[in-house]
């Protein structure tokens, strides 16, 4: 096919993928606008396939359909409290595909000779680095989700420095290849002797990058993940473009890093909802060190509630806020909330939903799990929405959250000082069902629980909540 | 112009019509907004089919063939998941 009819349908396919993006901002459009980039996206691998020789057809379309089904199944079958670790996977697959159309490439210009310019050598170079980072970071942040990787911190000894050394060592063996030479010292590598000089050093890369992806998320503790999900998310885009650059392909260029820029606004506004900047939440091994020892749960005493006393409390209250938390989703008592939420509403009761930005393990789990068990999206209030309504909110019912309804934050000497939680204890009455009286991630006790007015309803929240559907019934 | 810096206009005003397009989505869509953008970064699949495509080498074509495989899982998964979740966002 001709060229300038691919680069017009590659504009055609960048415009679908914007607008699609954009009509992602609201609920009632989102869903046509997923339909229209992934027509962008057909799109565009329809008019590559047509414009180009494809010597291998067989190859190609096994790969495809391999990836499809795989893709397929997993995306139909997940159950939706697994989305983290569902989308940290895809996440590492778009990396991980990047650094492999760079190596190609780079294995292909390895045979070529010297007639590879410094600006592929530099784009081969980033696109195989970002994307092993991301590739191995994104399955250890798999791990992380899935239990199979610790959830606590990890960190060694002079941890930062070896990050540091590695990622010089990673930068010495990109600069190499690249054909840039470092301090004029080492020799232009690239196309001077082919693949077996050049090889080592780029099995360097690659090794050294993938550690590196390790190294970099292993001391992220499992409340820290919405942002290393989100910040790893803009890696896989940042690949893809870069790959764009080394294949000169202006569409890889354009998707790419329209999911840079989603991915970094999405880090930021994490970061924001903890107050804490990226560098201490890369590096910050939060609820480590010390700060465990300073919580002294069960020391003082707590009002200790029943099902029935709550459901008393719940149905002949006036409005209902429900913060829901990380706990909601690992007891997946989604379901039984809902049912506690209708009959509480079929009485009259106004029940409304306030869900901190950072609830959960990635942007948003709270609002997919509450939209899984059919609550509707005008009842999930963001913070600012929220906690104007606390005052006059006669009943706060949180399920399993803790540090993003901890007073603490407004003292300025605590760990989470200054980061923006829900004031729920505004609220008349406040029940708090959680298992146990233990700290959250931040390390620190929580004297919400010991408040006068607030109420500690003990237990699995999935158990407990369906105590509670049975009484609200009842009373 | 060279072709490099075509390039990089090209980049850098994409990253801003993503920022402006982007910087609107409210924290419910976070979750969709995520996978749905994770599903685009699976374009990497147009580098792979064309460096697949014309692979003579061994190494080159079995790289490419992994790059297919996992940019289709993201891409295929990613848009399949996306809908899945926004399909359950209803207003009553």
């Amino acid at each position: 096919m001709d060229n300038t009819i691919t680069q017009l349908v590659y504009l055609i396919s960048a415009w679908l993928f914007v607008s699609g993006i954009k009509q992602l901002s609201s609920p009632a459009t989102a869903r046509s606008g997923n339909a229209r980039a992934s027509m962008a996206m057909l799109l565009a691998i329809v008019v590559t396939l047509l414009s180009n020789e494809i010597l291998d057809w067989t190859t190609v379309v096994a790969a495809v359909v391999a990836g499809a089904v795989i893709g397929g199944a997993l995306a139909r079958y997940i159950q939706m409290t697994a989305m983290p670790q569902l989308v940290a996977v895809f996440n590492g697959f778009g990396g991980g595909a990047s650094a492999a159309v760079a190596a190609a490439e780079f294995v292909r210009a390895g045979g070529a000779g010297p007639s590879l310019g410094v600006g592929v050598g530099v784009t081969i170079v980033l696109s195989t680095l970002i994307g092993a980072v991301t590739f191995s970071g994104s399955l250890i942040a798999f791990g992380k989700l899935q239990g199979v990787v610790t959830g606590k911190p990890v960190t060694f000894p002079l941890q930062k420095t070896f990050n540091a050394l590695l990622f010089l060592l990673v930068l010495v063996a990109g600069a190499s290849l690249a054909h840039v030479g470092v301090a004029g010292g080492v020799a232009p590598l690239f196309g001077m002797g082919g693949l077996e000089i050049s090889g080592p050093f780029f099995l360097a890369l690659v090794v050294g990058a993938l550690i590196l992806g390790v190294l970099l998320v292993i001391p992220i503790g499992g409340a820290d993940m919405p942002v290393v999900v989100s910040l790893l998310n803009s890696y896989s885009g940042i690949a893809a473009a870069t790959t764009g650059f080394v294949l000169n392909n202006y569409i890889l260029i354009i998707a790419g890093s329209l999911v840079g820029a989603a991915g970094l606004i999405l880090t930021q506004l994490m970061c924001k909802a903890m107050n804490r900047s990226l560098g201490n939440v890369a590096f910050g091994a939060f609820g480590t060190e010390g700060q465990t020892a300073k919580a002294k749960t069960g020391q003082r005493p707590v009002r200790d509630a029943d099902a029935e006393q709550v459901a008393m409390v719940l149905a002949y209250a006036g409005s209902v806020a429900v913060v829901p938390g990380y706990g909601l989703a690992v007891a997946q008592a989604q379901h039984e909330l809902k049912k506690v939420c209708d009959l509480l509403e079929e009485r009259g009761v106004t029940v409304r939903f306030g869900v901190h930005p950072v609830a959960g393990r990635m942007p948003g789990h709270m609002n997919v799990l509450l939209a899984e068990a059919d609550v509707s999206y005008d009842k999930l209030l963001d913070l600012d929405d929220i906690n104007a309504e606390f005052d006059t909110t006669d009943v706060v019912l949180i399920v399993g959250a803790n540090d993003v309804v901890n007073p603490a934050a407004r003292d300025p000497d605590s760990v989470i000082a200054g980061m923006p939680i829900l004031d729920v204890d505004k609220a008349r009455t406040v029940i708090v069902m959680k298992r146990s009286l233990s700290p959250g991630f931040a390390g620190i006790d929580n004297d919400l629980f010991y408040m006068d007015r607030t109420l500690m309803f003990f237990g699995d929240a999935r158990e407990q909540m369906s105590e509670l559907v049975r009484e609200v019934r009842e009373a | 112009m060279g072709e490099l810096l075509i390039l990089l206009y090209i980049f850098v005003l994409a990253t801003l019509a993503g920022r402006e397009v982007i910087s609107k989505v409210p924290p419910t869509l976070h979750t969709p907004l995520m996978s749905g953008a994770n599903a685009i970064s699976g374009i990497a699949i147009i580098g792979a089919l064309v460096v697949t495509g014309s692979a003579d080498e061994l190494w080159v074509k079995a790289l490419g063939t992994a790059g297919i495989v996992m940019a289709t899982i993201n891409v295929v998964g990613g848009f399949m998941v996306t809908d899945r979740m926004l399909q359950m966002f209803r207003k009553r």
